[in-house]
């Protein structure tokens, strides 16, 4: 099993210089929680999983401006979010495909699904489609072992699944997707 | 009295059967005879769309939508159920009530789940109905806080995170250290991969771990708690948040509980997804927003914890248990159990097994006992191989050993440990080699890279692992795989890599055989190693249908249809294609 090793942004250095320049504004709803997070030790974390709720993931833009706001600095912030498997620093697909690696799953198969999806989908763990429909993730025990292996779609939840039955599955969300 | 029914809807996707039954009964006008409740856990993992009925006590699963109106009208209007009895789930009469000789567990079985699934999670009254806070307004009025140790250390409690450690000890040392500030951390962040019994007690009674804590927090002399969940369990965080609001509101929580002058407040703080933040030191460090490396100790966070202050750190079902002991005594509490491993303990029972879900069963059953009875045995009746226990820091157990009691030392002594309570049953399709290639690669993955045994450690072991499973190990190996191991186990910083070698140990103790035929005869039996397995064509079951040269991905099958196929070795990927397309079972994995 691989982990999504999340890469550093690849930005040119002019591009940041660019975004330092220019100030991007917050959704209301951020700087409502930051304004309430803000003098709580111990925060940074509680703030990023907002910024994630918000955006899917941890837009560059928006962990400088962070640390401008909470007076931390930018490599700081970086090395939690990498440290982190939740944390991610590239947009998600419309839908997220999380296959299951717990142990009843993994013993059960859930590997093959993994190896599966990966060339329906052409891409590997952590990435994305070009299409920007679907990215793929692996997950640990979603607490419903019985129907081991189980994926799960955004939160849509298939258990007792077989490779077989994938690019039905997954015809349906593209389906969906494209209309 | 309010006699009406509750009716619980539990599936995966509760939203569509419950709005379902809900329409129904609303243009039924019956919407006002029953209470209607979501539910999600229901430990009956197996089943889709659960229904429970209370009072009567009746499951029925796998229930259809076409099947609605069905059970409106025997369960709701006639209260006789004729056409849907076969989906009734055997009445919660759990096989262990039938089969243990002690009476007494008969009607105990059920303590840290005593109120999931029975209750309404979202509404404090019905937990305060069930005897809830009651604990905590005893104490505040009559006990002093060594009182309150001296009845946990009667009762025998020991952490249920992992490590077992007795809590009142735990308990005692963050109370006798001088300080203005202290605090109280519940860990919820539920680590091993195939384990969900913290969730489960989150989403199904989340008073009971606020209630524990509180109580902590007044025989410490703490003012504020923290509960560090997992940001994977949005329900467990949304039932939280609830419980605590609530709680503020009935003024169980905030400034001067319950009219006393003992203030405490709880706050949640959510983990980001790495597995080495269940360890304490390192948790504490990810509340106070760094990365989550663990630190050596000393000092214990009850001397040094959050930042810097003493800290009392118990895991979530530790928290749940101390309520009932409180509310009933230690003395009653220490009556259920095993030696000294007292209590019930929650397992996550999954795997190749008939009824998987979560099983809550006191100390000292032992695992045929669980596995057998409770779990009802192997799927498809199959032979039992090995158990694993405590997930990645655990261990496997074979056979022979099945009549041991449960409890914190004797699976210690089998090379296992308790651990948060995962219990993975596996079948002889499951190859030992790679179930320890998982855990360890899992292991691996998660090791956070400070201390370099864990960190080279584990890398080396893993990487010999995957040697021996595509047939390039040596004898050798196995020897450096145990000093690396042990090695690690001696070294390492912190619990991870202290225990990350015990799957591979264990599997070596009772399976080295199996080790032995993977580097010298090439040859996994399980057929679970790829690069081992040979496929190969019974000529007497082959009826010729071309099936498999059809879906044979390099042509290396070859045959006239209505005649016996043949595989030719020297083309044969292992893909496994022809092996799963036979409908006649004539091809085998050698
Ligand atoms: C790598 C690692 C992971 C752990 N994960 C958890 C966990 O998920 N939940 C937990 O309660 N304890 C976990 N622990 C144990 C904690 O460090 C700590 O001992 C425990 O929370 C104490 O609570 P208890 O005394 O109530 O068991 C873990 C320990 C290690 C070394
Ligand atoms: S044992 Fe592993 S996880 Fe623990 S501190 Fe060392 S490197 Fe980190
Ligand atoms: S295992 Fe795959 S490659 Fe080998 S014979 Fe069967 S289908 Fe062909
Ligand atoms: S291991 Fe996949 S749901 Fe538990």
């Amino acid at each position: 099993m691989t982990h999504e090793k999340p890469h550093l942004d690849n930005v040119a250095d002019k591009e940041i210089t660019f975004y330092k320049a220019q100030e991007i504004p917050l959704p209301k709803e951020l700087e409502d929680f930051i304004a309430e997070w803000k003098n709580k030790p111990g925060n940074l974390i509680m703030i990023l999983h907002k910024v994630q709720e918000i955006y899917g993931y941890i837009p560059r833009k928006v962990a400088m401006k962070i640390s401008k706001l909470l007076n931390e600095p930018l490599a700081k912030i970086y090395g939690v979010i990498t440290f982190y498997h939740l944390f991610k620093l590239n947009k998600p697909g419309r839908y997220k495909i999380s296959v299951c690696m717990g142990t009843a799953c993994y013993l059960k198969g859930g590997n093959d699904l993994l190896m599966e999806l990966e060339n329906l989908l052409g891409i590997g763990v952590g990435g994305t489609t070009e299409d920007g429909l679907f990215s793929l993730q692996t997950v640990r025990c979603v607490g419903c072992c019985g129907l081991a292996p189980v994926i799960m779609i955004n939160n849509d939840v298939y258990g007792n699944l077989t490779k077989e039955k994938l690019p039905e599955i997954l015809g349906k969300y593209k389906q969906e997707g494209e209309e | 009295m309010d006699n009406r029914k509750i009716i619980f809807i539990g599936c995966q996707k509760a939203g569509n059967l419950y709005d379902l039954i809900n329409k129904k009964l609303v243009d039924e006008n019956l919407r006002q005879k029953v209470h209607l409740r979501k539910f999600y856990t229901f430990g009956l993992y197996t089943y889709k769309n659960i229904i429970k009925v209370w009072p009567d006590n009746i499951i029925i699963t796998n229930i259809t939508e076409d099947e609605i109106d069905t059970f409106i009208e025997e369960v709701i209007k006639n209260g006789k159920i004729t056409k849907l009895k076969d989906k009734i789930y055997k009445k919660e009469t759990h096989p262990l009530i039938k089969n243990t000789k002690v009476e007494f567990y008969h009607k105990q079985f059920r303590v840290v789940l005593r109120n999931s699934g029975v209750i309404n999670p979202e509404d404090i009254n019905e937990y305060i109905k069930r005897n809830g806070y009651k604990a905590l307004a005893k104490i505040l009025k009559e006990y002093t806080p060594d009182q309150v140790i001296e009845e946990l250390k009667k009762s025998g409690l020991r952490g249920r995170g992992g490590g077992g450690f007795p809590t009142w000890m735990k308990w005692n040392c963050t109370k006798n250290v001088e300080s203005d500030i202290k605090y109280v951390i519940c860990n919820a962040d539920e680590g091993d991969p195939g384990a969900y019994m913290d969730r489960s007690i989150l989403e199904g009674d989340p008073h009971s771990v606020l209630e524990g804590m509180i109580i902590a927090g007044y025989t410490i002399g703490a003012k504020q708690g923290f509960i560090y969940v997992r940001a994977e369990y949005p329900l467990a965080i949304e039932r939280l948040e609830k419980a605590i609001k609530q709680a503020r509101e009935y003024g169980l929580l905030g400034e001067n509980i319950l009219g006393t002058d003992f203030s405490f407040d709880i706050e949640l703080r959510l983990g980001a997804g790495a597995f080495v933040c269940g360890e304490e030191t390192a948790l504490i460090a990810s509340i106070e927003g760094k990365r989550g490396m663990p630190r050596p100790r000393p000092p214990y966070p009850s001397i040094k914890g959050l930042w810097d202050k003493p800290t009392l750190i118990n895991n979530v079902e530790t928290f749940a248990n101390v309520p009932v002991i409180l509310y009933k005594g230690g003395d009653w509490y220490s009556q259920i159990g095993y030696e000294n491993s007292k209590g019930t303990k929650v397992f996550a029972l999954t795997g190749k097994i008939k009824n998987s879900g979560l099983v809550e069963v006191p100390m000292g059953l032992t695992l045929r006992e669980i596995i057998f009875d409770v779990g009802g045995g192997l799927t498809g009746n199959r032979k039992f191989k090995a158990v694993q226990t405590g997930g990645p820091s655990g261990g496997v157990i074979p056979e022979e050993y099945l009549d041991t009691p449960i409890a914190y030392e004797t699976l210690q002594n089998l090379g296992s440990i308790m651990g948060s309570g995962g219990m993975i049953v596996m079948d002889n399709e499951d190859c030992m080699i790679d179930v320890a290639k998982f855990y360890l690669q899992f292991a691996v993955d998660e090791s956070c890279g400070k201390c370099s045994p864990c960190r080279i450690g584990g890398t080396q072991m893993l990487s010999i692992l995957n040697k021996i499973s595509i047939g390039h190990g040596e004898m050798e190996d196995i020897d450096k795989l145990i000093s690396i191991g042990k090695a690690m186990q001696k070294a390492s910083l912190c619990g991870l890599g202290q225990t990350a070698p015990n799957p591979v140990l264990s599997t070596l103790k009772y399976f080295r055989d199996e080790y032995e035929e993977h580097i010298k005869d090439k040859r996994c039996r399980a057929g679970k190693c790829r690069e081992l397995v040979k496929y190969a064509i019974d000529p007497t079951k082959c009826i010729g249908c071309t099936l498999c040269a059809i879906r044979c991905p390099v042509n290396a099958i070859s045959g006239e249809r209505k005649k016996p196929h043949v595989i030719d070795q020297s083309i044969c990927i292992k893909c496994g294609e022809c092996y799963n397309v036979c409908k006649f079972g004539a091809v085998i994995k050698e």
